[in-house]
């Protein structure tokens, strides 16, 4: 069948729509009959994402947003992730521009693993990378006693937040900022240097203006997969209320002790940050083509 | 006075090339892949040669036997790029005030400059307007007069018609050979139009096969 999708004729028990009749359907109907077929197809995933999401607004109460933010876990909880996520952006931004630059620019003996290194802890599953942070860092990890010889315990503080928000969320970024440097006219860098600016003000007045969409696309993603994170978190950081029990993990710990409507309240707002940042990476995307 | 003495290893061949630039345009003709470009990049410094030298006046700007390799923004050397690379986050004025901002030239000093500019190349009504709206003979005029606005004391000019269309072509290649022939510093107006030489006769190099001979 060269248009359009065939009915099943193997199957026997559907005897009333034959070859016959499928051929006889004209030209008008049978884009028809596919175009109705890829349009379900589509409708299914779509309604598999918004379902579950829409559920937990018709089972949220009103009066549960009152009560549930009053309570000093969630607004704690919600402190915490504010606080820690826009700190590991911090981090990320600082560390890991210079980084997606050179892994973009430079050429050094080891890029390729370097690369594939940075990229990682996209992969690796977030509870493993929870376990790796408490082996390097924890108390009895390789690099605990060094710092517990100065007086700092990592595991189980906001700093452990912190740091597997990073060590997961931060790739999102490198990739993203790499991808726009690597889109970067090289020849109007030439031109800058050429009529003067030396290579930093080149990288700050052109390289770094024509890449922002891209830097800032890839910032706000890093974001919000630092505020979703929760494997990692909860293996290195644990799940202390004022501590490290941010958003996710409050989510978390309200649904297992039977308290559904604060969990249901601090999923929505997790919802509402997520929604608003993929219309920023959105509109971004659109002013970048448009 | 431009001087270079250059080899540099190109994918297919090397470039090797020696000569001298009086002040005043020098036609750099030849097939295209040959080299021309080259010999701009090597001479602003955007790319270093294996072994050469270049001087201008009295300055050496690179030297591999002495080690010696001034980085292009302390060349002085200004380029046209074939196609202009005009700065698109920029409006026109910012971009012919970018050479001034780099050598931090006072703001109102920077602003005479860039509204001399303007009025000479008559664009005084599109100072603020996007370079991407420009047309293709817009957009030439103003890397240009970002080029000269910063006094360079050599001036590159890679195919600057090619980007035109052919209509364009003609208007803006007198216009261009009149303003060129005010330049008083080594100017390099590297071109595969066989015409480029009528339109200013004087000495020439032809570059082939990363080759470069002095006519004349």
């Amino acid at each position: 069948m060269r248009d359009g999708h065939p009915p099943n004729f193997a199957d026997s028990r559907v005897p009333a729509f034959d070859r016959v009749q499928w051929n006889r359907l004209n030209s008008r109907t049978k884009p028809a009959v596919m175009r109705m077929a890829v349009v379900l197809a589509a409708a299914i995933l779509v309604a598999f994402i918004v379902v579950p999401l829409a559920s937990l607004f018709f089972h949220l109460e009103p009066r549960d947003i009152v009560t549930a933010l009053q309570t000093t876990a969630a607004q704690q909880a919600l402190r915490l992730s504010i606080v820690t996520t826009f700190i590991s952006l911090a981090i990320t931004l600082l560390l890991g521009t210079p980084l997606a630059y050179i892994l973009d620019r430079a050429s050094f003996p080891g890029r390729a693993l370097v690369d594939a290194v940075v990229d990682l802890p996209i992969v690796v599953p977030p509870a493993v990378a929870g376990l790796a942070l408490l082996l390097a860092f924890g108390r009895n990890g390789t690099f605990g006693p060094l710092f517990g010889a100065l007086g700092i315990q990592l595991s189980f503080s906001t700093a452990a937040v912190v740091m597997a928000q990073t060590f997961v969320a931060s790739p999102f970024y490198v990739r993203g900022a790499r991808a726009g440097f690597a889109a970067v006219d090289r020849t109007l860098e030439a031109a800058s240097r050429t009529l003067g600016m030396g290579p930093l003000r080149t990288f700050a007045y052109i390289t770094v203006p024509l890449a922002a969409p891209a830097l800032v696309g890839a910032a706000v993603l890093c974001w919000a997969r630092a505020l979703g994170e929760f494997g990692a978190t909860i293996m290195f950081a644990g799940n202390l209320q004022g501590v490290s029990q941010t958003l996710p993990l409050a989510v978390y710990l309200n649904l297992e002790s039977g308290n559904l409507p604060v969990a249901i309240v601090l999923s929505v707002i997790l919802i509402l940050f997520s929604l608003l940042v993929v219309l920023c990476v959105h509109t971004a995307a659109a002013r970048r083509t448009g | 006075m431009l001087h270079f003495d250059l080899r540099y290893q190109l994918r297919e061949f090397p470039f090797v090339g020696s000569g001298d630039v009086p002040n005043g345009v020098t036609v750099v003709e030849g097939p295209s892949g040959a080299g021309k470009t080259t010999l701009l990049r090597l001479i602003a410094g955007i790319v270093r040669p294996q072994t050469g030298l270049i001087t201008l006046d009295a300055r050496t700007l690179t030297d591999t036997a002495a080690g010696t390799f001034v980085p292009p923004h302390q060349r002085n050397v200004a380029i046209l790029f074939q196609e202009y690379a005009l700065f698109p986050h920029l409006d026109v004025a910012a971009n012919i005030a970018y050479g001034l901002r780099a050598r931090k030239i006072p703001h109102e000093e920077r602003a005479a400059r860039v509204a001399r500019e303007l009025e000479r190349f008559d664009m005084e009504t599109l100072a603020h307007a996007r370079v991407t709206e420009l047309s293709g003979g817009q957009r030439q005029r103003v890397a240009l007069a970002r080029a000269l606005v910063v006094e360079p004391a050599a001036l590159l000019l890679d195919e600057p018609l090619a980007a035109l269309d052919v209509a364009t072509r003609k208007r803006v290649r007198s216009e261009l050979a009149a303003e060129l022939r005010q330049v008083n510093v080594p100017t390099l107006f590297v071109s595969h139009d066989p015409n480029a030489r009528e339109l200013f006769p004087g000495p020439a190099f032809h570059v082939e096969r990363g080759t470069v001979t002095q006519l004349q």
